[in-house]
């Protein structure tokens, strides 16, 4: 079971390189297809449950490592246009959220509000 | 006292993902003390955490004068590889494990709405704010528009309609900005905007387009928000570098006249 959920990441991880742009999303919906198939025929469902935790886990430091890398000193040195671009493309577009929700009927409720649980370190 | 210090520094280049995973852990582990002490858990521990990691990629720069925030410091080269594409998109991906698949397909009409809406706002909102800082030529409209999408597709339009390099320099710094706002910003406005369930994330991530800035920004408001707003977020920069040098290229130049 492990070295099947290995495997489907393995084989999403290597689309996902191949096709570069759009890659990921592609290999996040072949992942979604091989596990719901393995939740439904009930062969995936302890290892899923480990691998999100999992996951979940080690995804908060990834992402504080990406923001580490960043080149933050060339976005505030770009100037008054780049930072005015930026940041009116952001609120534009946020304030286009709530709009768009609306299509498609009542937006679905929030996920429910569990005990948070704090990403291991 | 110099060669413990020496020693230590060359350990620690020598295992630098082993440094980056300790060094990052330790921002993790003290931002959740901060978010639960000072805050009392009001701003999520990941916030924080990322806030951190952009001040030190800032210090980084400024140190180093790099264009790798923090990696380029030699000690802290792995995070540069910690945060990575590789490890980020291996570590998106995997977070579709979560993914209800009943939501998906709900969301999925508004998601590639949200994609193409969120293009064209961006690059009509730069190319409007390249307007108005005396940018008037299409090219140079174009590639700042593309830049308000992400800094992926301000350099990818640029090239390819023959932007200048300055243009171009200015087309990354806006995706920057952008991308940053994103990551830092997302907790701060998610109540606002109603952003707390798997279709708004969705729909925030195809408006969004910024990989790095949505895949950060959720995982600082609820990790399990993430997967959605990801994986419309991924399909945003290959429209816009499609969409920017063709359509939207044709069409700004018609405006322009």
């Amino acid at each position: 079971m492990l070295a099947g959920a290995f495997i489907g990441e393995l084989i999403g991880q290597l689309i996902g390189i191949d096709a570069n742009v759009g890659g990921v999303g592609i290999s996040m919906l072949l992942l979604i297809l091989v596990a719901a198939k393995g939740r439904a025929s009930g062969r995936l469902r302890p290892i899923s449950q480990t691998g999100i935790t999992f996951w979940s886990a080690i995804y908060i430091p990834v992402v504080v490592a990406m923001a580490a890398s960043q080149n933050v000193v060339a976005a505030v040195r770009g100037g008054t246009a780049a930072v005015l671009a930026g940041v009116l493309a952001v609120v534009v577009s946020c304030a286009l959220v709530p709009l768009l929700s609306r299509i498609g009927g009542e937006p679905p409720p929030p996920l429910p509000k569990d005990a948070d649980v704090e990403p291991g370190v | 006292m110099t060669t413990v210090i020496d020693l230590m520094a060359q350990v620690m280049s020598r295992y630098g993902l082993i440094t980056a995973f300790a060094v990052v852990g330790v921002t993790v582990w003290v931002s959740y003390q901060l978010s639960a002490r000072l805050t009392r858990g009001h701003l999520h521990g990941s916030a924080i955490a990322i806030m951190l990691g952009l001040l030190a990629a800032y210090v980084g720069g400024v140190v180093t004068g790099g264009g790798r925030g923090i990696a380029d410091l030699e000690v802290f080269a792995g995070i540069g590889l910690m945060g990575g594409t590789m490890l980020r998109d291996f570590a998106i991906i995997a977070t579709a494990f979560g993914v209800n698949t009943r939501e998906l397909a709900r969301a999925g009409a508004s998601g590639v709405i949200a994609l193409f809406a969120g293009v064209f706002v961006s690059f009509t909102i730069g190319a409007a704010v390249a307007y108005a800082f005396g940018y008037t030529d299409p090219v140079s409209m174009t590639t700042i528009g593309g830049g308000a999408a992400t800094y992926i597709v301000g350099p990818v339009t640029g090239a390819a309609i023959g932007a200048s390099s300055d243009v171009i320099a200015l087309s990354i710094a806006a995706g920057l900005i952008k991308s940053m706002l994103v990551m830092a910003g997302t907790p701060f406005v998610a109540p606002l905007i109603g952003l707390n369930n798997p279709r708004s994330a969705m729909i925030y991530g195809g408006l969004m387009g910024t990989t790095s800035g949505v895949a950060g920004g959720l995982a600082a408001t609820d990790e399990r928000l993430v997967p959605y707003g990801a994986m419309t977020a991924t399909f945003y920069t290959g429209l816009g570098a499609l969409l920017g040098p063709s359509v939207i290229f044709v069409i700004i130049r018609a405006i322009m006249g």
